[in-house]
């Protein structure tokens, strides 16, 4: 089971994604974790980024491959990842930043 | 309208520096997010699936043109540029940032608007009738007494750290639009034999996982006791409510296991008690605020507008506005008007800052400078001469604010659900949307007549499914969003909670069985004045069951 840390960035409250140096808004550039040791330790530090006041709410999401990219597998963390359903010009899926296969849309 | 004296805006100025010291101590780390959640939690900010979420409160669901101005400077300056209206007439910011809070929560103490006490175990936003000042038979307006009740509950000492939060409704009218019978407590406006003013007090009602029709306690308590007999419900409350489990500390819960005798003598014990004790109200104190709510001066006119009756004869579409969002005023010549916020295919409660500012010149242009939030997710022009109405409904139309369906089967209550929340279970917008794309504003729902959809994406009930004539409930079962159906709840002087039509349909069919329950109660109905809900309460469940269970193949489970 493939996991990504997530979190929301304390002082606005985006959805986040750690990544190797750091977080990141863009669900493509997070780190996927594909044992259980390495998303705990991965969990380990974000919770420690919790506790340095960086980002709040932090959480292991499993993710799955889909056309032949990764994307979070229940719909609550595609929605997070993307951005409202129901307005493709609010959130990251704006920005061009959604889970590849909800591009499009 | 109220307006804030020298106290009021000390206060409203004080918390505001308050907050902006702790989400300064919390960014710089002085705070851990357990210390400081609390803390914003007092101030209606909620971390939610994309960002923070700032919930403001909309005082009985009264707004004046200035405020809504400054609703749209925020939604454009420190939000994505619209609003959501809620079921609580309050309104909700979907994507402020911490860091921007304090200045927000300054810009709406500069309108006398704040975010206290719209969240958290306390006396939350207190609603009334949306129509209240305006309407043609309400018995009195019920906003200086949802104003006093503010007042009062504003940081009470006592109860500020109730079980679980608590809600109070107003309403005046015998036709009852706040959903009283859906609070904790539910107040009616009444008139006695010697035609005093009192109130019929009923508590215990709620929604959420455990939904309850309240109780009434009180045929008639007089005015002057408003204030000492609520606190004496909520003493009561307070301590003996549970606090042991949070799914069961609402009064409802505390009502229901001690049962209504019980808990009506509880209440009047502690009444006669002495909470009575200082709170009695002052007729004077009543009258003052009374005439912040005076009803504006306008000039009487005559009951019919040749100008709107021309217009009706030669506009169909604006002649479905009228029939449909437009109420009777109690002063000759005037009328209330309906903005509903429910275009086809919309979001339900949203508004953007432009339709803000639209509506808020309309509101100082034609309607005493005065608007309302209703919990339907409308937004009410409550002064409107006849003669104003096409002028109004034009620049309604032009703006996206004039569709004709208030009251009928796309008018939908809705939480944002799994879009935005993050306690839905499913997402209830895109249901909402396409029921109201599958059934429009025009003669087919015009035909249906009065119908009530509410939608909820999650059992917390935010969209008041258990009151809707059809409500909605989103669940998820394995990994897919799964919708169950309600039918015959009320939240009106009849309230009555939904029946379960049975198992629940997937998002791809749940719309097609909402078509199957209409298309059902068009066969059935004796004759087009008898609505939805009548024909419901008089056949009951079995032939909506039997058409969607058995003769179509609407259930997928």
């Amino acid at each position: 089971m493939s996991e990504v840390i997530t979190a929301n960035r304390l002082i606005d409250g985006i959805v986040v994604f750690q990544a190797e140096n750091g977080w990141v808004e863009d669900f493509a550039q997070a780190t996927i974790y594909d044992n259980a040791e390495a998303s705990k330790q991965a969990l380990a530090r974000a919770k420690e980024d919790e506790a340095r006041d960086v980002v709040v709410d932090s959480y292991a999401i499993v993710v799955e491959m889909r056309s032949g990219h990764y994307a979070p597998k229940a719909l609550r963390e595609i929605i997070r990842a993307a951005g409202p359903t129901t307005r493709p010009d609010l959130g990251k899926q704006a920005q061009g930043q959604s889970p590849r296969f909800v591009e499009g849309r | 309208m109220y307006r804030y004296d020298e106290f009021d805006a000390a206060f409203v100025a004080q918390r505001v520096n308050q907050f902006r010291d702790q989400v300064d101590r919390r960014v710089k780390g002085e705070l851990t997010e357990d210390q400081f959640r609390p803390h914003r939690l007092m101030n209606g900010l909620y971390l939610q699936l994309h960002a923070y979420m700032l919930r403001i409160a909309v005082p009985y669901g009264t707004l004046a043109s200035r405020q809504m101005r400054k609703l749209a400077e925020i939604a454009r300056k420190y939000d994505r540029g619209y609003g959501h209206f809620t079921t609580r007439q309050n309104l909700q910011f979907h994507w402020p940032a911490l860091k921007d809070v304090p200045d927000i929560l300054a810009e709406l103490a500069s309108v006398e608007m704040h975010s206290i006490q719209t969240s958290g175990n306390c006396i939350r936003n207190v609603t009334a009738d949306h129509f209240a000042g305006a309407t043609a038979d309400e018995i009195a307006d019920p906003r200086p007494y949802a104003e006093i009740i503010r007042q009062w509950s504003s940081l009470h000492p006592e109860f500020s750290f109730l079980p679980r939060k608590f809600k109070i409704a107003v309403n005046a009218a015998p036709k009852d639009r706040a959903a009283i019978q859906a609070h904790d407590i539910g107040l009616q406006i009444v008139r006695n034999d010697e035609g005093e003013i009192g109130f019929t007090v009923y508590v215990g009602g709620g929604l959420g996982r455990t939904p309850m029709i309240a109780h009434k306690v009180r045929d008639f308590l007089p005015e002057a006791d408003l204030l000492a007999y609520i606190a004496a419900i909520l003493r009561v409350y307070n301590l003996e409510g549970r606090r042991d489990n949070k799914f069961k500390a609402r009064v409802k819960i505390l009502v229901h296991e001690k049962g209504e005798a019980a808990m009506r003598e509880a209440v009047e014990q502690e009444f006669a008690a002495g909470a009575r004790d200082g709170l009695e109200l002052p007729r004077a104190e009543i009258e003052r605020i009374r005439a912040y709510f005076a009803l504006p001066a306008l000039e009487a006119k005559k009951p019919v507008s040749e100008r709107c009756e021309r217009r009706r004869g030669k506009d169909a579409k604006f002649s479905s506005f009228m029939q449909r969002n437009v109420a009777p005023h109690k002063v000759p010549g005037y009328a209330i008007v309906t903005i509903s916020l429910k275009p086809i295919g919309g979001t339900p409660g949203d508004c953007s800052a432009d339709q803000m500012d639209a509506v808020a010149d309309l509101a100082e242009d034609y309607s005493a400078d005065e608007l309302r939030v209703s919990h339907e997710q409308n937004l009410v022009l409550p002064h409107v001469a006849l003669d104003d109405l096409p002028a109004v409904y034009d620049r309604l139309a032009s703006v996206g604010l004039a569709t004709p369906n208030a009251g009928l089967i796309s008018d939908i209550i809705s939480c944002p659900g799994l879009d935005y929340c993050t306690l839905a279970t499913a997402r209830s917008i895109p249901i909402a949307q396409r029921i109201s794309q599958r059934f429009g504003d025009g003669a087919r729902a015009r035909e249906i007549g009065p119908l009530k959809i509410k939608i909820s994406g999650c059992i917390n009930a935010c969209g008041h499914h258990h009151v809707g004539h059809i409500g909605i409930l989103g669940l998820e079962r394995a990994g897919e969003e799964t919708y169950q159906i309600t039918l015959g709840g009320s939240g009106d002087e009849t309230a009555s909670l939904g029946q379960i039509t049975g198992p629940g349909f997937s998002t791809e069919t749940v719309v097609d069985a909402v078509e199957t329950i209409v298309s059902t109660y068009l066969g059935l109905r004796r004759d087009p004045s008898e609505d939805f809900l009548a024909a419901f309460r008089r056949v009951g469940m079995a032939p909506f069951k039997e058409a969607l269970y058995e003769r179509s193949a609407g259930s997928d489970i």
